[in-house]
């Protein structure tokens, strides 16, 4: 038996498919996949994704502490609440984790890390914390949901509290908001817009209700997996993992250069890398024959060698098969991909595939 | 529930058979392999005149999270394959033993298919799983 999250009996009760993900009992789909993935493209889906770690960091030194740790610059972060995509890197340049960090305070910042990694990155951000003296405090008694889709913040902000209802109305993309012990902020895995709303573990089931009975679709880890690869969002431990850099994940966007003499984890291994041309290129594929791009097929470039899709699915949005892979440097608009044998044709696009629900890549 | 027709034949690889009138069998997964699966949406049948094993892998089911083989439930000749499937993939979801059907083959012999399970035996062989 797995972990459960808040959320176990609903998931049942709503004839959820049960898997094992990194240890938690989660819902695959409650019927149909891909129904799930078109209720989040046109109207609202919401997932439950309590799974996932929120690490608070305390103290006086937490900017300069996450400025060490990550590899995007917290000092990004003016406004209260405004959050930020990152990499945690080892010194070699390997990506340990891929997070989202928030600023809250400017004692207080709060990270959302992946389950998967939750082990290794709780030591990993203790031991760097140590001098910095941050109080590094986990809290698995919240609970996460995410409300996805062009309908979603509708359905959402009536079941706010209504005096925090108009500011959470204006949130801007990428801010969260404080509303009591609940952070609601503007932020998903999609490519859609929405919320996710982290809350005390015993208020989730009668918030995940409400939203169904505003009409939010129920979805599961699959849908979830085909709306992310079609917004181009990485995966990690399939798209990237502690063996290879943000600049051969498609992440180089992520990466905070500047200032120059901002020293983070890193750090080195990333400029050595840069200096010398990264060995791949990290892209999207669509392929043009009939079938459907899986992780691991092997990717085939005239002239140039091979390299392998890490992320591939049909993606319910666009009636095709598309793909992140990572492909050797200087890779061109056409390659091949071996299917059971056989070399079918691709095109190399550029990620996002789908966004608010209209596809970004030409269709042929 | 999942439906099990009486009229079929099974395999524990998930197969259903008929028997037509001309001799030749029809092979399609059955209701409870495709649910399974979940939604496909890719399924590519053999070339016709192909001549099979029996348990050889001679067709793929591709669900949005996986690709599944599936297995000849008889050794025979492919005689025709659901070519439409191609276009309407979600078919073997919709109608696993009508239109979702996946090849129509000549056995090698017309008795292999006694050694295959009845529905009631399949019935019981998917609840021991």
């Amino acid at each position: 038996m797995g972990n459960k999250t808040p959320l176990y009996n609903a998931h049942l009760a709503m004839g959820a498919k049960l898997v094992d993900f990194a240890g938690w009992d989660m819902p695959i789909h409650y019927g149909s996949q891909i129904e799930e993935h078109h209720a989040v493209r046109r109207g609202a889906g919401m997932f439950d994704v309590s799974h996932m770690t929120v690490v608070d960091l305390i103290g006086e030194q937490t900017r300069a502490f996450l400025r060490y740790l990550l590899a995007n610059d917290v000092d990004k972060l003016h406004d209260r609440g405004k959050a930020l995509y990152s990499c945690m890197l080892n010194a070699d340049g390997g990506v340990m984790d891929d997070l989202i960090v928030y600023f809250l305070e400017e004692t207080w910042f709060r990270l959302v890390v992946n389950s998967a990694t939750r082990g290794k990155d709780l030591a990993w951000i203790q031991q760097q914390a140590a001098a910095f003296h941050i109080e590094v405090i986990e809290q698995p008694d919240l609970a996460m949901i995410a409300v996805q889709g062009p309908e979603a913040r509708d359905k959402v902000l009536p079941l706010l509290d209504p005096a925090a209802r108009d500011a959470a109305a204006a949130l801007r993309p990428f801010f969260g908001l404080e509303i009591e012990d609940w952070l609601v902020a503007r932020t998903g895995y999609t490519g859609e817009d929405g919320f996710e709303v982290m809350l005390p573990g015993n208020e989730a089931e009668t918030f995940w209700n409400a939203l169904a009975a505003a009409g939010v679709s129920p979805c599961g880890l699959g849908a979830r997996d085909t709306l992310r690869l079609e917004a181009g969002m990485n995966l990690y431990g399939t798209d990237m993992d502690e063996s290879v850099s943000p600049l051969v994940s498609g992440l180089g966007w992520t990466v905070g250069w500047e200032p120059g003499e901002r020293d983070f984890i890193g750090r080195a291994a990333l400029e050595r890398e840069r200096g010398a041309g990264p060995a791949a290129r990290f892209v999207g594929l669509l392929l043009e024959d009939k079938g459907v791009l899986r992780n691991h097929q092997k990717v085939l470039v005239e002239g140039l060698g091979a390299g392998e899709i890490t992320s591939g699915s049909f993606s319910p949005t666009l009636g095709r098969s598309i793909a992140l892979a990572r492909v050797p440097a200087g890779t061109g608009d056409h390659c091949q991909v071996e299917i059971r044998g056989k070399l079918l044709a691709a095109r190399v696009v550029k990620p996002p595939f789908v966004r608010n629900g209209k596809p970004q890549i030409e269709m042929d | 529930m999942n439906e099990t027709p009486d009229d079929l034949k099974y395999s524990k690889s998930h197969e259903w058979v008929r028997v037509n009138d001309d001799g030749t069998v029809t092979i399609g997964v059955t209701d409870h392999a495709q649910a399974q699966l979940g939604d496909l949406v890719y399924v590519e049948v053999p070339d016709e005149g192909r001549e099979l094993e029996a348990e050889e892998a001679c067709a793929v089911v591709e669900s949005v999270k996986a690709a599944s083989d599936v297995y000849a439930p008889l050794a025979g000749t492919v005689a025709a394959a659901n070519e439409a499937l191609a276009d309407t993939p979600e078919a073997v979801n919709n109608d696993a033993y009508g239109d979702g059907w996946l090849i129509r083959l000549k056995p090698a012999d017309a008795a292999a298919v006694n050694a295959l399970m009845s529905a009631a035996e399949y019935q019981a062989f998917v609840e021991s799983e």
